[in-house]
């Protein structure tokens, strides 16, 4: 796969973002909430269950992520909710003794299908950590490029999407002068902002952030806040959080996750609103009022 | 220190000395550490100090020629008694020796000690790991005189095998020429054995380094669509390179420092040998085990500053591998 | 969702791992290898199972690569090839592994008898018929060096490794540099060592004292290193909670950190007994080759396994090289031993932590 071929897809999904922007999709969201039925386009999950060795640790999770928005995984530690979003692009299979159940449908395709090359998965769905990781052997610049070195896609015009990425990541008037430093020297903030622009350099159609700013500062984290804001028409992204208030700045749907000792579970998804003010399930009410984890 | 700044508002008061006294315990505990730390210190100069108390009549009577010349003879006058005069100590052949077996050890033994340590480290299943790093770590723990006695007779057959393929196709590059048709104990042989001595330990060094790769760059590498060779390359490569130098700078001190394994294996001839597969060759090491059993109280002291040349040229080689683990280390982690 | 609708658990898969069908395809690059690597063992000159192995390498390599390249695209392939490179490489390096086990055991269980742990060689030579004398003295010999070099080594070394990631003062810099130029000392340089400063000038004459001390000059720079290794994971945080507790450093140290560290210590331990029990250069010039048993390595020639097993390959006979071959078993099986029971050690203490 060529970087034009993944620019198409990104220019596609565009388009269709853009085709059925406002009416189109604000209708689905007000009639549709995020549940089962198959959408045929994104990133659904279905009955998805997730083992370590013989302990189950997630069950029965089935989320459709809409193409722009931002979903955001809620719920207090140990409820399975970053193993979720880990089998979204298979890095749930690193640790070893996993096992997993269901199905991860992109675009309408089993990710986990036999025959799937894990490597392009992983080009469309991107993932940022918890701790800021950028490679501390490489410049900023090349750390930015680093995805497509690292699966071998050409890229014509390097300083444009270099440029782009940056800008997209909210980091560009930060660092345009010093690209070629190494990215060490940067802020955590910043480095977690250069951890996105890295994702985003192989366009990836879906974004993963595993509690992204859990290592940051206030300051930071409302700056990557802001770049998730402005992502996320061109992204769809999955966000997980231990912060209640950070769910409710940047997600438009929210789904919350518990785990009452045995595996962790689903307990409630619908739009951030809802959840926030107005939780069908009193264990949800509890958890965002504040009442425990 | 303010009175240039004519408009600092107020004085930046002096650094305060943080002086906490350690306590008698604490200061007796860094003594004692201290002092053994200070250990190497000591040894290695009270080696160097020996050895050149030793050699140094030898080193002054033959000059530059102990290093140069190849020429090895305890002579003896007609009263029985050792002849100063007419004796020669040059040691240029074993040098070269020397350095011959060492580097061809390190040039086979270490791309497959780093690709078997990576295999272990990032492909191999738990089962397979345990066994075979058990196994590794064990023949790091192999005596020489065992890698040996199990050159000359297992490891032969099949060097010698090797070594007329090599010279049948590679013959038209000068070191794999042979003068006469006997490949047999040659200084190719010493090196394989010496290689396979050394694997252990460059792999399990290279092991070692490899798996503290941090992890967090490993999934970075993966999350971003890499294979498990692009994720090496991107991450694991520059993590481990100054390391596995070290590694492999300590491989061939070893190679260069052994004596019994190249003693067992190689035909010890006292000449400049550059055809590597002919039978023919020897290192300082050996050199020095061969002569001593039946040397003159003189000669011995030929012996002990050929060993002290061994000695510097080990030194020599460990403290370059230090430099350049330094400045390849600030970069690659 | 709740827990009335009970959904029946699907059984856990990895859809990861290898399908039956990647393993047919695997099993048949090794197919196609084998038969390619025959057909040209028959046709060209090369011959024998040495060249079979490599010609199935390359060919294994080749094939792997232009499935993978066929299927997936160059990187996918270029992984494949990578996978298949390091796969080589550690069947390489366990190959002399299992062929020095094998040949110890073939060769050296024809002399082995229960007699070699009950008798010396004071009456015997090595010519002799396999069946007279014994090892005893020899394996005696090899316990009072090892040990006694421990003793003189253990401290220092792991009082170096202790300096330089406890202490840290001014010297760690050129210490660091200094065991790791100590760890390149041949051992014949320490037998010289030695022998310049204990035997010339004083003793004149071989016992097993001699042996020791060149022995333990090998062992500090493997024990202080491998300390320092392990003492640098042991995390700063928990040194620091140490001393925030109002420890000093001493006991922040002796009831923190070294017992942390104390199964990687007992490794440090045994890498530097391993390398040193077979070592026999330093013997050689040093403690002499006695036959008879000796319990005092402060006085007379002491006897040790790599001493037996070098006069004995050096005799050169059929039944001495049988010998040999016998002292070399008992002497692996020691170290394998020593080996496993310290493994077995440090694993344990860390379990029970």
């Amino acid at each position: 796969m060529s970087i034009e071929s993944a620019d198409n897809q990104g220019d596609e999904m565009e388009t269709t973002i853009q085709k059925s922007s406002l009416s189109d999709i604000s209708a689905a969201r007000a009639q549709k909430q995020p549940g089962s039925n198959a959408l045929g386009v994104g990133l659904e999950a279905r009955g998805v269950h997730a083992w370590f060795g013989e302990k189950h640790v997630l069950e029965n999770v089935s989320l459709d992520f809409w193409p722009g928005s931002v979903t955001a995984l809620i719920g207090p530690s140990g409820c399975g909710k970053s193993t979720f979003i880990r089998t979204l692009n298979r890095m749930h299979e690193f640790i070893p003794g996993a096992a997993m159940a269901g199905e991860v449908l992109l675009n309408g395709e089993d990710i986990y299908a036999a025959g799937v090359d894990v490597t392009k998965i992983r080009l469309k769905v991107g993932m940022v950590f918890q701790k800021p990781n950028p490679f501390p052997s490489m410049t900023i610049a090349e750390n930015v490029l680093a995805g497509l070195k690292l699966a071998q896609l050409k890229v014509e015009k390097k300083d444009e999407l270099l440029e782009e990425c940056l800008e997209r990541a909210g980091l560009w008037s930060e660092v345009k002068d010093r690209l070629n430093t190494h990215g060490g020297a940067l802020s955590g903030g910043q480095q977690q902002r250069l951890c996105i622009a890295r994702a985003l350099a192989v366009r990836p159609q879906v974004l993963l952030m595993d509690e992204p700013c859990s290592a940051l500062d206030p300051g930071s984290t409302l700056r990557i806040e802001e770049t998730i804001s402005q992502l996320s028409s061109s992204v769809t992204i999955v966000i997980v959080t231990h912060n209640m208030q950070q769910a409710a700045r940047v997600s438009d749907y929210t789904a919350f996750f518990l785990s009452d000792g045995g595996p962790g579970q689903m307990v409630e998804v619908g739009s951030t609103n809802d959840i926030f003010s107005r939780p069908k399930d009193q264990r949800t009410e509890n958890y965002v009022t504040g009442r425990f984890g | 220190m303010s009175s240039t700044i004519t408009q600092a508002p107020a004085e930046i008061p002096a650094k305060r000395e943080i002086s906490t006294k350690p306590r008698l315990s604490d200061r007796v505990f860094r003594g004692v550490v201290t002092s053994g730390g200070l250990s190497s210190l000591v040894i290695l100069g009270l080696i160097l100090i020996f050895l050149l108390f030793n050699g140094y009549s030898t080193l002054k009577s033959q000059g530059l020629h102990f290093l140069t010349s190849s020429n090895w003879q305890a002579a003896v006058n007609d009263a029985g008694q050792f002849d100063a005069k007419n004796s020669h100590f040059g040691i240029a052949a074993m040098l070269i020796g020397t350095m011959i077996v060492a580097v061809i050890a390190v040039i086979i033994g270490v791309p497959i000690s780093v690709g078997a340590a990576i295999y272990l480290t990032f492909y191999a299943p738990a089962f397979v790991k345990r066994v075979m790093v058990s196994a590794i770590d064990l023949m790091a723990a192999f005596p020489s005189v065992l890698f040996g006695l199990w050159g000359f007779f297992v490891l032969e057959s099949s060097g010698e095998y090797w070594a007329k393929l090599i010279n049948k196709f590679f013959s038209w590059i000068p070191i794999f020429q042979l003068p006469a048709p006997y490949v047999n104990r040659s200084p190719f042989i010493a090196g394989l054995v010496l290689a396979v001595m050394i694997i252990p330990i460059v792999t399990s060094i290279s092991r070692e380094i490899f798996s503290q790769t941090p992890l967090d760059r490993i999934q970075a590498a993966y999350a971003l669509g890499g294979t498990r060779f692009a994720m090496l390359r991107a991450v694991a490569f520059p993590y481990a390179r100054s390391g596995i130098v070290g590694g492999i700078m300590l491989g061939l001190g070893r190679a260069m420092g052994e004596t019994v394994a190249v003693y067992t294996v190689l035909n010890i001839v006292y000449q400049v040998n550059w055809h590597i597969l002919f039978s023919a060759g020897g290192n300082v090491a050996s050199m020095i085990l061969l002569k001593f059993g039946d040397a003159s109280p003189y000669e011995i002291k030929a012996l002990m500053a050929a060993g002290l040349v061994l000695f510097i040229l080990t030194l020599i080689v460990n403290s370059l591998a230090n430099l350049i683990v330094a400045r390849t280390g600030k970069s690659g982690r | 969702m709740s827990s009335l609708e009970k959904v029946a658990t699907p059984q856990p898969r990895k859809p990861w791992a290898p399908t039956p069908i990647d393993q047919a395809k695997t099993a048949g690059i090794v197919a196609a290898s084998t038969l390619i690597s025959l057909l040209l063992i028959l046709v060209s000159p090369l011959s024998g199972k040495l060249a079979f192995v490599v010609l199935f390498s390359i060919a294994y390599l080749i094939i792997d690569f232009a499935v993978s390249y066929a299927k997936a695209g160059r990187s996918a392939a270029v992984d494949s090839l990578f996978r298949g490179l390091v796969t080589t490489a550690i069947l390489i390096a366990v190959t002399p592994i299992v062929s020095i086990l094998f040949t110890v055991w073939i060769r050296g269980h024809k002399g082995l008898h229960w007699t070699l742990f009950t008798k010396d060689m004071h009456n015997n030579a090595f010519t002799d018929p396999v069946n007279q004398g014994g090892l005893l003295h020899a394996i005696i010999g090899t316990f009072l060096l090892v040990i006694f070099a421990m003793i003189i080594s253990v401290p220092i070394g792991i009082l170096t490794a202790l300096y330089l990631t406890e202490v840290r003062g001014r010297f760690t810099r050129p210490i660091e540099f200094l065991v790791q130029a100590m760890s390149g000392v041949p051992s014949i340089v320490a037998g010289l060592f030695i022998y310049a400063a204990i035997l010339i000038p004083f003793t004149k004459t071989v016992n097993g004292i001699q042996g020791s001390l060149a022995l333990a000059i090998l062992m500090i720079p493997t024990v202080a290193r491998t300390s320092q290794e392990v003492l640098k994971l042991i995390p700063s945080d928990l040194r620091e909670a140490g001393v925030a507790l109002g420890g000093t450093q001493w006991r922040s140290v002796a009831l923190v950190v070294v017992p942390a560290a104390r199964s990687g210590l007992i490794t440090a331990m045994i890498l530097g007994v391993a390398r040193v029990a077979g070592e026999t250069a330093p013997i050689l010039l040093l403690t002499g080759g006695s036959g008879t048993k000796n319990f005092n390595v402060f006085s007379g020639s002491l006897g040790s396994l790599p001493n037996y097993i070098w006069q004995a390959f050096g005799a050169g006979t059929p039944e001495s090289i049988t010998r040999a071959w016998a002292g070399i078993l008992v002497l692996l099986v020691i170290v394998v031993i020593l080996f496993t029971a310290a493994r077995i050690l440090g694993n344990r203490k860390v379990g029970k932590k």
